[in-house]
């Protein structure tokens, strides 16, 4: 967007030109396809989405509690592998390295076998005092998967302090746990919101995942149900417009933070 | 009811091995085969002088059965051995018009392609796809080869076993498979209070009620004789609860074609060959009748 400011009058000029030309090409070359009265019919059609429309966003309300929910376990679950990670010398060994293969597993296992390991697994045991949902399991699938992704984004916000911020901290006094309480994690999560974020806009795409095991809807699942009721595949595309609705701005605020961040910086190396 | 049970193969294939016979052979008896002459004159088939029909993949019993060799691409069923309520009726159908057995090719036609705009690689689906006014203007449908009423399968001793209306089944939790009337079914005719369970596969719906995850589901009928059959057991401890009545008009499955070919009057007039001369009935009787072993399973009242 800022690119766009300083190319100037003539360089928007040519941006507006070309987006015309490709989207008018990609138009025609689609429009013109042999099948593609049908494919209008099945995929783009005006009265299904209007019809499905509503009850899709009903159950959308589902994927927003979702990764509402997950998320705030994610970010505290992340920041204690991330620490975990980052305790130094040699009796803290075991603490790493257990941090270190449970990022490594988790973030090496595709998000949907977890969701369906976990969401058919777990209930399956019929252990007593242990949720049956396949619901809840799926949304910890989530957690698990996207703690360990999270993990390494606090882990290298940690590791961009610089180490004479924590050498000054302990010569101030500040005991080990002082020093990363009020030192090193609050400059490390700062640097590192706008990679949260993203992760974050991903969470909430993936929470389409957890319909796959489920057996109460959401957005995706009830979208495939009127599909395969109808024969008509317009309620994914009302389902992925939902998804978009939300996402779209949180990818915006993520831009959005990350000029602000490299601005700041500019002005404090300039100072 | 469109997808089932991995587990099921194993008995599908034992009870199989008792028949010898594909119903194939009967097929045709009519000499004046007028759907034999209407499918001569088709110049549509995906491979001129077969007839190439998809099914989906697995194939399931009781609509397919008589299992599959290791190395075939079929899981649980080759649909060209002729056994199974579905590869009978295409035998007979492809009989009608004038295809020898050798002459007919399987191909796998997943669900959710069957409605896919597009060419195909089948000249029909035959997959358990129940007929609707909406699906109609996506893909043609045959005329019924199996009018259809959808069951309650429940565990033995539960309270649900003792409902005997609609009405009985408000407070309980029904699940059902995604993509399948028998969903649509709850949704819209038993309207329960509790929101019912929508599974992805039969197979996840089967173990969600064998997990004690639901009270009761809801299937079509042929496939809850199946699974809650004393020798297959697929539902543990099971019984079929009962048969819902109609509303509106009755259910039936058809075979699919893409929009517009001509085979469908071919396939309509086989079929009407097939109804007339009893062979349709027979079929019927000795796939989906003969072979259960649950007895008779009484309707529930709409009140």
């Amino acid at each position: 967007m800022g690119g766009l400011r300083q190319e100037g009058a003539r360089g928007v000029l040519i941006a507006v030109v070309s987006t015309i030309v490709v989207a008018a090409a990609i138009a025609f070359v689609v429009t013109r396809s042999p099948n593609w009265p049908q494919v209008k019919e099945a995929f783009f059609n005006g009265e299904e989405f209007r019809s499905s429309f509503p009850d899709i966003a009903v159950k959308f309300v589902r994927n927003v509690e979702f990764f509402m929910v997950a998320e705030v376990f994610i970010l505290t679950f992340a920041l204690l592998l991330a620490v975990m990670r980052s305790l130094p010398g040699p009796v803290f060994f075991p603490i790493r390295a257990l941090s270190i293969v449970y990022t490594d597993s988790f973030r090496g296992i595709p998000t949907i076998l977890v969701v369906y390991l976990l969401g058919f697994g777990v209930p399956s045991l019929s252990l007593t005092g242990v949720p049956r949902s396949a619901t809840f399991w799926a949304v910890v699938a989530l957690i698990l998967s996207y703690s360990a992704y999270v993990a390494e984004v606090y882990r290298a916000g940690i590791e961009s302090v610089h180490p004479s911020q924590a050498a000054a901290a302990r010569s101030l006094g500040l005991s080990r746990w002082k020093t990363l309480r009020f030192v090193v994690i609050p400059q490390a999560v700062r640097r590192v919101v706008p990679p949260l974020l993203n992760d974050f806009v991903g969470l909430q795409k993936d929470t389409a995942l957890v319909g796959l095991v489920v057996s109460v809807p959401e957005a995706f699942k009830e979208a495939q149900i009127i599909q395969s009721a109808d024969f008509n595949f317009t309620p994914l595309l009302a389902a992925a417009l939902l998804f978009l609705l939300v996402t779209i701005p949180m990818t915006r605020l993520v831009d959005w933070l990350v000029a602000r961040q490299r601005r700041r910086r500019q002005v404090a190396t300039a100072l | 009811m469109r997808k089932l049970l991995a587990g099921i193969a194993i008995v599908g294939l034992l009870a199989a091995c008792a028949e010898e016979n594909p119903v194939v052979s009967t097929a045709s008896p009519s000499p004046g085969a007028t759907a034999a002459d209407c499918a001569k004159g088709v110049t549509t088939y995906v491979s001129p002088g077969t007839l190439t029909v998809g099914t989906d993949n697995p194939a399931y019993p009781p609509y397919f059965q008589g299992g599959a060799a290791k190395e075939s691409e079929w899981k649980l069923n080759d649909p060209a051995t002729g056994k199974g309520f579905e590869s009978a009726v295409a035998y007979a159908v492809s009989g009608s018009m004038g295809f020898s057995p050798d002459n007919v090719q399987w191909v796998v036609a997943p669900f959710n392609q069957t409605y896919a705009p597009g060419a195909k690689s089948w000249d029909f689906a035959i997959e358990q796809i129940s007929y609707s006014t909406k699906r109609a203007s996506a893909v043609d449908f045959s005329e019924s080869y199996f009018d259809v009423n959808q069951a309650l399968v429940a565990v033995k001793g539960t309270p649900i076993t003792s409902a005997t209306s609609l009405a009985d089944l408000q407070g309980y939790t029904l699940a059902a498979p995604t993509g399948t009337t028998s969903y649509e079914y709850i949704v819209g005719v038993i309207k329960p209070t509790k929101e019912p369970g929508a599974f992805s596969t039969l197979s996840d719906t089967v173990a969600a009620i064998n997990a004690h995850q639901v009270d009761g589901i809801v299937v079509d009928l042929p496939t809850a004789l199946y699974i809650a059959d004393p020798f297959v057991q697929e539902v543990k401890n099971s019984v079929v609860v009962g048969q819902f009545p109609t509303v509106g008009t009755p259910e039936h499955f058809g075979m699919t074609f893409v929009k517009g070919n001509p085979l469908v009057g071919c396939v309509n007039q086989a079929l009407a060959e097939l109804k007339s001369d009893g062979t349709l009935q027979a079929i019927t009787t000795k796939w989906l009748s003969e072979k259960t072993n649950v007895g008779s399973v009484p309707v529930f009242s709409t009140s």
